[in-house]
């Protein structure tokens, strides 16, 4: 049997019993999913302490992700961020190096096809962001050649530190990005570049204060690993 | 007796220490502000202990500084490290993959961090 860490039971059951308090506006079908993600207003996430987030907020989930990819994934469930939401939870350390405590991570539920359409249906209607995304209307998705996109990535810009760009090869604090292109909204990934805090004020992405070019470069690398035309 | 004395004499040269270390820092800067800080914006690539073994580190092709090492922290000032908190490793020509956090952390903040580091380097914690 998995043991998890006393601080992650106590943030699960935290977690937990805020649910009890916010459910209004969510239908039937999310009510567990409260149990660690937030559907919450923005002012709320404020409040919230990024050392006890046990997932991702999903508050802005119609402007980030595909529908597509939430009812597959939803079926059948991957750990999209290799260290969980917050990595310093899930790190421990031996012999002075820190190592991601994999036994420590929460396996997401996997639901019924039914059950994760409905639950796509609704959090497509969750788009509060709808601004941000409209702004980065002039974002016309291209290719890169892989070899100079991985040197931009790992390189020039750094993504590499933080993020992985094929299974094996990247860092583990943030969410894996060989995938993001099935798994996000093109106008996301740019926007959320662009200002992360504009999405989340407790994300701990920097802002590297690019421009569009450089943006929509890494963007197009992002696409281009999707190996879509 | 003679424990009395060496006692009395440590504690003296640890008031003392402090009282130094304190004259360099801001008077609002807050070392357990700074801890919470580092923690979440700055152990993933230098380690929960600060000594560089975070676990971005194995991935990364310039090792992240070794916080604890007093030899190297006392080579740099404060301000060189508040610029290359805020603006980035190449600020101050070293490595991209030290990002700039001066759009997500606040001055007063990347001063916690900084007083957080002077504590990690040059006292025991």
């Amino acid at each position: 049997m998995t043991t998890y860490p006393f601080k992650l039971y106590v943030a699960f059951s935290t977690a937990l019993l805020m649910s009890k308090v916010v459910a209004a506006g969510v239908p039937e079908v999310a009510t567990s999913c409260q149990s660690c993600h937030s559907f919450e207003t923005p002012a709320a996430i404020v409040e919230q302490n990024l050392q006890n987030r046990i997932a991702p907020p999903l508050y802005f989930a119609g402007n980030k992700f595909r529908r597509g990819w939430l009812i597959d994934w939803l079926q059948s469930p991957s750990q999209i961020r290799p260290s969980g939401t917050f990595y310093a939870m899930h790190t421990s350390t031996v012999d002075g190096e820190d190592f991601v405590d994999e036994g420590s991570l929460i396996p997401h539920t996997a639901v019924g096809s039914a059950e994760a359409e409905e639950l796509a249906d609704w959090l497509m209607t969750l788009t509060p962001k709808a601004e941000l995304i409209a702004a980065e209307a002039n974002y016309t998705p291209g290719n890169v050649s892989p070899r100079l996109g991985a040197m931009d990535f790992v390189k020039f810009k750094g993504c590499g530190g933080c993020h992985r760009d094929t299974p094996e090869y990247g860092g583990l604090s943030g969410p894996e990005l060989y995938t993001a292109w099935q798994r996000l909204q093109p106008g996301y990934i740019v926007s959320y570049m662009r200002e992360p805090a504009a999405w989340d004020s407790l994300s701990t992405m920097p802002n590297r204060a690019m421009g569009d070019i450089q943006i929509h470069k890494l963007t197009d690398y992002l696409k281009t690993l999707s190996g879509e035309d | 007796m003679r424990n009395t004395l060496a006692c009395a004499r440590n504690s003296f040269r640890l008031l003392t220490a402090i009282a130094l270390f304190s004259c360099f820092l801001p008077a609002s800067a807050d070392v357990d502000t700074g801890r919470q800080l580092y923690r979440s914006y700055c152990s993933q690539c230098h380690g929960l202990d600060g000594t560089g073994n975070g676990i971005n580190a194995p991935h990364l092709e310039v090792a992240p500084r070794n916080h604890t090492d007093r030899s190297e922290m006392i080579t740099r000032t404060d301000e060189e490290l508040f610029k290359a908190i805020s603006e980035g490793g190449q600020s101050i020509n070293k490595s991209v993959l030290m990002p700039n956090w001066g759009k997500t952390l606040t001055e007063e903040q990347i001063t916690d961090i900084i007083t957080f580091l002077r504590a990690l380097c040059c006292l025991d914690l």
